[in-house]
């Protein structure tokens, strides 16, 4: 299927929703579901581009440079941790335990512990979304082919060499997955530290919005959220398919041999 | 080139024990002179794969000891380059085949400019020119098995190990790697250590062979090809020193395979 029908495809069930929601909320009347007009006049008041120094940017600021920590250490950490056997097995079950654990419970006693403000939001996402990545990376030392990692060590690469040439490339589809997981986490401990103590920011705009019963502010902020969110993922997969495009390529021609 | 009386490279009394379980390997001792194209044969499961692991430095004997020029191997040897059975996994998918042939040299620190030189180098004498940009997996078999093998020459190693290393392409194909490999050792007087389970690749390719049994690995063995320095994949095959060595290590082979465990 061609790239241009996929995505005509893709569009039908979001446009049906929208096209839906707009005709039946113009004559509603209902205080929770607000005419769609009303929604987007709001959204361009509110969100183009008024708030977007003052609430936006600190938001994605603190989501970036959280995820950002997150990967710089969450790789070296999984890399001790996927080929050091007695460190894996020791911190293994920290591991599996956090892995059951919603990152959202990390919010009340950082919050305690660190207060409010931006570099307590960062250390939040860093701390949430180290995880996943910490062990994606752990996962992805299994990767490399033991014959490659003897080529390696044949041609006498040094331990650094080998662990960033062929350990680190060869588990970089597992990493970079980790690392999508960890953007995912990042966003969702974005807005709901923002929801649940802060005095600006797009969660906080759209919770107090909602204390306040102004449905037309809060739904204003949900669909700026879904956006970015769905934009950051879209982003990042374009990355990562870049990145990537070795994989791909060599599972297409292994496919087709 | 050191002189003919000192081997390049002797197995002495090497065993091989996995713990707790039978020898794999058991007082193996031979020794490969320089320049020599020296093969190991033997049945399948004879643990050829063991003796080259540690005749390579990648692992440590039980007991005897491996020595390169005279020195006691503990650790793979610059001087050494490996070519393995399998290209697929052997060469790293997410580089371009430029990037694949110079990890040795990046191992090794040498400057970018002179890799790239001898990367062309390279890769013209194994008659892939100009494919640096491309990925192994863009490449067919016997054409990755090449940049495997230009990757082992980069280093311009003294002693280059294969570990049945034609075993995964294409009769024709096989043929030319055969021959290529012949040409490259005799251009650059590498001695060259073969383990094949193919005896008429063996006795077309070698000046001497290494016929093992199995459960342990034992050395039966070491035979000597007459067949001259020039060889031709259809005027060798058929002269009669060929069929005759041919038949003898084969019925030693099977004999062995015969015995007993």
């Amino acid at each position: 299927m061609s790239l241009r029908s996929r995505v005509a495809l893709g569009l039908v069930v979001p446009v049906a929703i929208v096209v839906s929601y707009a005709l039946w909320s113009a004559n509603a009347a209902s205080p929770y579901f607000p005419p769609l007009d009303v929604i987007l006049t709001r959204f361009r008041e509110l969100w183009l581009f008024d708030l977007v120094a003052s609430d936006v940017l600190p938001s994605l600021k603190n989501l970036g440079l959280g995820l950002l920590l997150a990967v710089i250490a969450g790789i070296p950490c999984g890399a001790i941790l996927g080929r050091i056997r007695w460190m894996g097995e020791m911190f293994g079950p920290l591991l599996d335990f956090w892995r059951s654990v919603p990152p959202i419970m990390l919010i009340p006693p950082l919050v305690l512990i660190l207060g409010i403000e931006d570099s307590a939001k960062v250390t939040i996402i860093a701390v949430g979304s180290f995880f996943p990545v910490c062990v994606a990376t752990a996962d992805g030392m299994r990767q490399a082919d033991p014959t490659l990692v003897d080529a390696a060590r044949a041609m006498r690469l040094g331990p650094l060499k080998t662990m960033v040439d062929i350990y680190l490339r060869a588990g970089s589809p597992a990493i970079l997955g980790g690392i999508q997981i960890g953007l995912q986490a990042a966003f969702v401990l974005m807005v709901a530290s923002e929801m649940l103590a802060a005095y600006r920011g797009i969660g906080y705009l759209t919770m107090q919005a909602q204390v306040t019963f102004d449905s037309v502010t809060m739904w204003a902020g949900t669909l700026l959220l879904a956006l970015l969110g769905f934009t950051a993922n879209a982003v990042f997969v374009a990355i990562r398919n870049r990145v990537l495009s070795w994989h791909t390529g060599m599972r297409v021609s292994r496919a087709s041999s | 080139m050191s002189d003919t009386s000192q081997p390049r490279l002797a197995l002495t009394d090497l065993s091989k024990t996995y713990d707790g379980s039978t020898p794999v390997l058991d007082g193996i001792s031979l020794t490969v002179g320089a320049g020599e194209f020296f093969s190991i044969v033997g049945p399948s499961g004879a643990g050829k794969t063991t003796l080259l692991r540690c005749l390579t430095g990648l692992m440590r004997p039980t007991d005897g000891q491996v020595t390169l020029d005279g020195i006691p191997l503990s650790e793979p040897s610059p001087k050494m380059s490996l070519v393995f059975q399998e290209y697929t996994r052997s060469l790293m998918p997410w580089a371009s085949i430029g990037k694949n042939v110079a990890l040795p040299l990046r191992a090794r620190g040498v400057p970018r400019a002179e890799r790239t030189s001898r990367v062309a180098k390279v890769l013209a004498e194994v008659g892939l020119s100009g494919v640096e940009a491309k990925y192994p997996w863009q490449l067919s078999g016997g054409m990755q098995q090449r940049v495997a093998i230009a990757r082992a020459l980069v280093t311009e190693p003294e002693v280059l190990v294969m570990d049945e290393p034609f075993a995964s392409v294409d009769a024709q194909t096989r043929m030319d790697l055969e021959d290529l490999t012949r040409r490259l050792q005799q251009d650059h007087r590498m001695t060259i250590v073969l383990v094949t389970h193919d005896i008429d690749e063996a006795v077309y390719l070698s000046d001497r062979i290494a016929v093992l049994s199995k459960n342990p690995a034992r050395l039966v063995e070491v035979v000597d090809v007459p067949l001259g320095a020039e060889r031709d994949q259809i005027h060798t095959r058929e002269v009669s020193v060929f069929a005759d060595l041919r038949g003898r290590i084969l019925s030693t082979i099977r004999d062995v395979q015969a015995q007993p465990v």
